[in-house]
């Protein structure tokens, strides 16, 4: 037998100005959680597969006379099997374990939260607030991800609930690959450009669809003498993600309450810059061309937007395809499904870009000594293993 | 609403907005699953924290693990613990033996109750 592989525990995250605390069984419960994810998506999941390539598929076959065709055939028939059903089942309840745990965190200590984060914002010109800004359908439909209240509900005046949880929460899903400031993807975007574009230097970077500005500070920090906008539709995200930049000594960014479909307050061409992190899954048919755009209205020529998502399904098997749906069906992300059978290419096209422009890429975020410990002597090359690598489409503007 | 106006608990397990998928064949199933894994958290919470205890108790050179790990009852703790445990077993497994007392069927029904009573 081999010794259990250590995962970290979530007590490692930096304690930023604004991050809720934790007590001893805070700490063990968003641990439980955190373990049991891992469980669930190494030994349990596994045996789904092994459901489907002996059990479900053949019977497909059989009654058929043909392979199954799509993710929604896979899936269909896959919603039958007790051991889909059974790892479904505890997927689904340990996101609402995790929902539960993380907003009982919060809220035990939200007056004390509310009052630090308002000790930050209180008549900063980088926070921008519009009361006229409507939650758009995307978002406001069903709560994205099982995230009660979404990223935008605020259940008193100045509420920061749902974005101090989502805070908190990010490690859980993720075992602290994130890193400990969960900002592994913003840091991956940025030595991705480091190492492949050195003498790129963006003066304005937006990022949208910030939601607690995450992404948007280790690019602030990776870029310090640009000017960051980062914008999102969610008042209370927006207010935890000022007070958590300032809390951190990050001063480049302003956080604005826009909607990006139009973004009518910023001059054409004035960005070099422009950026999502697992955004567009979260959109619309009709949003996304919309955002898609404004970016090009937006960006500079010879500007760079760059996008961090999961990759598409063209070119997928039907079965990869079909796990990785689960989230559309059963994790509160609709869009997931249709967004990611899009040809992007046709999309950038839409939208005035040349479509034959966009690349596709991995980034890399380097793992986070903090959590993962230093990295032995001798142990050469890129550790796969632990550094999250993000799949990323972008395309410079010519 | 006001800040002091919120009710915690409720906010803390509120529902997210979509309708739920249930994927047993029987919503009750699944319901005694998500108590059973929300159980097993709680119970995970309290041995870290046993766990915890035990560290300090060993760091400020009261006790130390090994005598916790060579403990030996004496008799009056090995029978308080067997009562314990039986007592424990019995809460926990009660369904199973109020359904054991009535396995025959022979328990009347309601309605046929209702017959012996309302027969005038």
């Amino acid at each position: 037998m081999t010794a259990a592989k250590t995962l970290p525990s979530w007590d490692v995250l930096t304690k930023h100005g604004v991050f809720p605390e934790a007590n001893h069984d805070e700490v063990a419960r968003l641990n439980f959680l955190t373990h049991l994810n891992v469980h669930l998506s190494a030994s349990i999941l596994p045996g789904v597969k092994t459901a489907f390539d002996t059990q479900v598929k053949p019977e497909f076959e059989k009654e058929h006379g043909r392979e199954p065709e799509s993710r929604h055939e896979v899936r269909n028939a896959m919603l039958k099997h007790p051991y889909f059903q059974t790892w479904s089942a505890l997927r689904r309840n340990t996101m609402e374990m995790r929902q539960q745990a993380g907003r009982a965190q919060v809220l035990r200590q939200i007056e004390n939260l509310v009052e630090k984060v308002d000790g930050y914002n209180q008549g900063a010109e980088s926070l921008i607030l519009d009361d006229s800004v409507q939650i758009p359908n995307n978002v406001g439909s069903v709560d994205i991800h099982c995230q009660p209240g979404c990223y935008y509900t605020e259940y008193f005046e100045n509420d920061v609930t749902v974005a101090a949880s989502y805070d908190l929460g990010l490690f859980v899903t993720t075992a602290g690959l994130l890193g400990t400031l969960s900002d592994g993807g913003g840091k991956a975007v940025g030595n991705w450009l480091q190492d492949n574009h050195p003498e790129f230097m963006p003066k304005r970077i937006l990022d949208i669809g910030c939601t607690i500005g995450h992404n948007a500070v280790p690019l602030a920090q990776a870029f310090p003498d640009a000017e960051v906008i980062a914008v999102d539709v969610a008042r209370p995200s927006l207010r935890y993600a000022h007070a958590r930049a300032k809390s951190m000594g990050v001063n480049n960014i302003t956080f604005i309450q826009a909607n990006a479909e139009t973004l009518s307050q910023f001059e054409d061409q004035s960005f070099d810059l422009i950026t999502t992190a697992m955004f567009w899954h979260e959109t619309s048919h009709s949003v996304m061309p919309n955002i898609l755009k404004t970016i090009n209205r937006l960006l500079k020529t010879d500007g760079l937007t760059l996008h961090l998502e999961q990759p598409q399904y063209h070119g997928m098997g039907v079965y990869e395809q079909f796990i990785r749906d689960w989230d559309t069906y059963f994790n509160n992300e609709p869009y997931w499904g249709p967004m990611h059978e899009l040809d992007l290419k046709q999309s950038l096209n839409d939208a005035g870009f040349n479509g034959d422009d966009m690349f596709e890429t991995g980034v890399v975020s380097s793992v986070d000594e903090k959590i993962f410990g230093k990295r032995e002597a001798g142990d050469a090359g890129e550790d796969y293993g632990r550094a999250p690598v993000w799949n990323a489409f972008g395309l410079w503007k010519r | 609403m006001k800040m002091a106006d919120i009710n915690k608990l409720d906010l803390a397990g509120t529902k997210a907005k979509g309708q739920r998928p249930y994927f047993m064949n029987d919503k009750q199933t699944e319901q005694v699953m998500s108590i059973t894994m929300a159980l097993a958290m709680e119970l995970s919470v309290t041995r870290e924290r046993v766990s915890t205890l035990e560290c300090l108790l060993e760091e400020k050179g009261i006790l130390t693990r090994e005598e916790v790990e060579n403990y030996s009852p004496d008799k009056e703790e090995v029978a308080r613990r067997s009562a314990s445990t039986q007592e424990y077993l019995a809460r926990i497994l009660r369904i199973l033996q109020q359904d054991k007392e009535q396995i025959d069927g022979s328990d009347p029904s309601v309605e046929d109750i209702q017959d012996i009573l309302t027969k005038s």
